[in-house]
C-alpha cells in the first residue's frame, strides 16, 4: 500500500488533535507515515500518540536550528519526502502555518493544492465547505499528489495502534529557508483551556456581555464544561476580549459538539465562524437575533440572569 | 521605500455569496463586489510605512474588469498608482497560477515590501503570500499584528493562538496583516477625486510575458467536480426566560449529555 505523508502539528509537548483526525482520514487512503519536524526530542515526546492513532512510519527531522524558522523546514522535509517516496496524498494541518506550509510546498513541486478540506476519498476528491458553511464543494489536485490541509474538526479520530518504525531524515536548510528567522515566542493568555480551533465544547460571549470584566461569565461557563472560550468581532472590537479569540468571517472557524453563543445577535460575520457545529445553544435578549434561527436551543432571556443560574445548576449537577 | 499591496476583489462577505453553476467559478455577477476587507488593512499599514520612511505605494490587482472598481477605491486611500493584471485566459486560475501571474506582475514593479491581508474572505486559503515569497526568492513575515520598519530590517509580530511570535527579515520581503493590526482610514472627499487621476498600468498575459495556457482552466492544478447548498439550519426550541431559563439550559445540556 502507498505511504500517505500526514505532518505532525506538536502542540505543548504533544500530538494535536487535527493531526490525529489526518492520521484517520489517511488511513482510509493509504499507510499513514507522519512527518515530525522539530527541536531534538520532539519525536520521542509525540511517538506513543503517533502510534496508537495508526502512523506506520514515522519521519523524523530533528535539528535546534530548525526552531528558529517557520514554514520552510517543514517544506524542504516534505519535498524531500515526495520526492524520494511518491505518497498516494500529503495531509498537513489546516492551521495558518499548515496553510503555509502546503501552498510553499505547492509551488515548489509543481504541485496543486486545497486547503480547509473536511475529508478526502480514495478516490481523491475533497470535500469542502465554503462561503460561510452555505456551499458544500467537491474538487481535485489534477496535478501532482493530493496535496491538501485537513481542517480542525473535520472527522472523529479514531485510534488503531500501530509499531511504528522511526526514520532519522536529515535536513539541510538552503539559504533562502533562512529569510525569515523567529526571534521570540511570546505566550500571552493561555490558561489550561482547549484550544478554540479544536475544543470539542465552545462558550462565546459577544457585545451584550457590555465589558471586559463580565466576560468573566462566559470563561466560569466555560471552565465548567471544559470548554474553550470564543468571542465575536463586536466583543473583541470593543476589547471586551482578545482578537486571537474571535470566532467568525475574520476569525476563526470552529466546529465543535456544542456552541454556546451568549449575547451574540449572529450577524453573518459570526455565522460564517461556527454554523457548522453539531449543536447550537443561544442566550440572547433579543427574541429576534439571528442567532436563534441556527440555535437548537435558544433562551430569550438576560443573560446576568440565565448565565450564573446554569452555572449554579451545573455545579448542583456534578 | 518602494511598497506594493496586493488587492483582491471579492464578493461581500456580509451577503450570500454562491458558485456559478456552468463553470464552478465565483458569481461576481450576482454578488456585491468590495476590496477584501483584510487587504484595507494593509493598504492602511502601506500609508503609515510610507509617511514615517517616504516611498511610494502601488496597488497590484488581478482580476476582470469590473476590478478596476475596487482599484479606485484602494486609491482613494492614497496610494500613489496602480497595476491591474487584467486578461480573459485568467478566468479559472487556480491559486498555483494566480502566484504564477502575481509573481510576473512583482518582479516587474521591484518593491522592497510588499503587503497584503492575511487571507481573501472568499477562499480563506493563506497560501499566497508563502506562494508569491517562494518564486520571488524573498522573506515572508505573516499574520501580522504589528509591523516594525527599521532601515532595511522587517520586523513583526505574527498573532498565534496563544500570543504571538516575533519574526525578522532583510527586505525585500512580503508581508501580510490581520485586522488587529490598525484602523483603516475612511477615504476623503479630495482622495475620491484624485484617485480618479491616479495613473493604474494595466497588463496583460502578453505583457507579463505569461501564455495562456499557464493559466485559467488550461492551466489549472485544481478542479473544482462539483457544488451544492448546505441545507440551511433549522432553529429548534426556544423558551422565554421566567425565572428557570438557566435550569431549562441545563436540561437540555444533559439531555443532550453534554452535562
Amino acid at each position: 500500500m502507498a505511504e500517505v505523508l500526514v505532518l505532525v502539528k506538536p502542540s505543548a509537548g504533544a500530538v494535536n488533535k487535527v493531526t490525529l483526525e489526518a492520521l484517520t482520514i489517511a488511513r482510509g487512503l493509504g499507510e499513514p507515515s507522519a512527518v515530525v519536524v522539530g527541536a531534538p526530542g520532539l519525536t520521542d515526546q509525540l511517538k506513543d500518540r503517533l502510534a496508537e492513532y495508526g502512523a506506520v512510519k514515522i519521519y523524523s527531522a530533528e535539528a535546534d536550528e530548525l526552531r528558529e524558522y517557520l514554514v520552510t523546514p517543514k517544506v524542504a522535509v516534505l519535498v524531500k519526502l515526495v520526492q524520494e517516496i511518491g505518497p498516494a496524498a500529503v495531509l498537513i494541518p489546516s492551521t495558518q502555518e499548515g496553510k503555509e506550509v502546503a501552498g510553499r510546498l505547492a509551488v515548489r513541486l509543481d504541485n496543486g493544492v486545497l486547503t480547509d478540506v473536511l475529508d478526502l476519498g480514495a478516490d481523491g476528491v475533497a470535500t469542502q465547505v465554503v462561503f460561510a458553511g452555505s456551499t458544500i464543494v467537491k474538487s481535485r489536485v489534477t496535478r501532482g499528489v493530493p496535496l491538501v490541509t485537513i481542517r480542525p474538526s473535520s472527522v472523529t479520530p479514531t485510534p488503531a495502534p500501530a509499531s511504528p518504525e522511526i526514520v532519522p531524515v536529515s535536513v539541510e536548510l538552503a539559504a533562502g529557508d533562512k529569510l525569515a528567522k523567529v526571534l521570540d515566542r511570546v505566550t500571552e493568555a493561555k490558561g489550561s483551556r482547549p484550544e478554540l480551533s479544536e475544543a470539542s465544547i465552545v462558550v462565546a460571549g459577544g457585545r451584550g456581555l457590555g465589558s471586559a470584566d463580565n466576560f468573566k461569565l462566559v470563561e466560569e461557563l466555560a471552565d465548567l464544561l471544559g470548554a474553550a472560550v470564543g468571542a465575536s468581532r463586536a466583543a473583541t472590537d470593543s476589547g471586551f476580549y482578545p482578537h486571537q479569540f474571535q470566532v467568525g468571517q475574520t476569525g476563526k472557524t470552529v466546529s465543535p459538539q456544542l456552541y454556546i453563543a451568549l449575547g451574540i445577535s449572529g450577524a453573518i460575520q459570526h455565522r460564517a465562524g461556527m454554523q457548522t457545529s453539531k449543536t447550537i445553544v443561544a442566550v440572547n435578549k433579543d427574541p429576534e437575533a439571528p442567532i436563534f434561527d441556527l440555535a437548537d436551543f435558544g433562551v430569550v432571556g438576560d443573560l446576568f440572569k440565565v448565565v450564573p443560574q446554569a452555572a449554579e445548576e451545573i455545579r448542583r449537577r456534578k | 521605500m518602494k511598497i506594493v499591496v496586493l488587492v483582491k476583489q471579492v464578493p461581500d462577505s456580509g451577503a450570500d455569496r454562491n458558485l456559478r453553476s456552468d463553470d464552478n467559478t465565483v458569481d461576481r455577477a450576482s454578488a456585491n463586489n468590495v476590496i477584501n476587507e483584510m487587504d484595507e488593512y494593509a493598504i492602511e499599514e502601506a500609508l503609515r510605512i510610507k509617511d514615517a520612511h517616504g516611498g511610494e505605494v502601488t496597488i497590484l490587482t488581478m482580476g476582470p474588469a469590473s476590478a478596476s472598481e475596487s482599484i479606485r477605491k484602494s486609491l482613494s486611500m492614497g496610494p500613489d498608482g496602480a497595476v491591474h493584471v487584467l486578461d480573459d485566459a485568467l478566468h479559472g486560475s487556480c491559486a498555483l497560477a494566480t502566484s504564477k501571474v502575481l509573481a510576473a506582475a512583482l518582479a516587474t514593479l521591484e518593491a522592497d515590501l510588499v503587503l497584503c491581508g492575511a487571507e481573501a474572505t472568499d477562499a480563506r486559503g493563506q497560501v499566497m503570500p508563502h506562494m508569491l515569497a517562494e518564486r520571488l526568492g524573498i522573506a515572508a513575515l505573516t499574520g501580522a499584528r504589528k509591523v516594525t520598519v527599521d532601515g532595511g530590517s522587517l520586523t513583526i509580530e505574527r498573532q498565534t493562538e496563544e500570543g504571538y511570535e516575533v519574526v525578522t527579515a532583510q527586505a525585500p520581503a512580503i508581508v501580510s496583516v490581520w485586522d488587529t493590526i490598525n484602523e483603516p482610514r475612511y477615504p476623503s472627499f479630495k482622495g475620491i477625486m484624485e484617485a480618479k487621476k491616479k495613473p493604474v498600468n494595466t497588463l496583460s498575459l502578453a505583457d507579463l510575458g505569461l501564455d495562456a495556457g499557464e493559466v485559467g482552466f488550461a492551466g489549472a492544478s485544481t478542479e473544482v467536480v462539483s457544488h451544492s447548498k448546505r441545507p440551511a439550519r433549522q432553529g429548534g426550541t426556544k423558551v422565554a426566560d421566567e425565572g428557570e431559563g438557566g435550569l431549562k439550559l441545563v436540561e437540555f445540556l444533559t439531555s443532550e449529555k453534554f452535562v
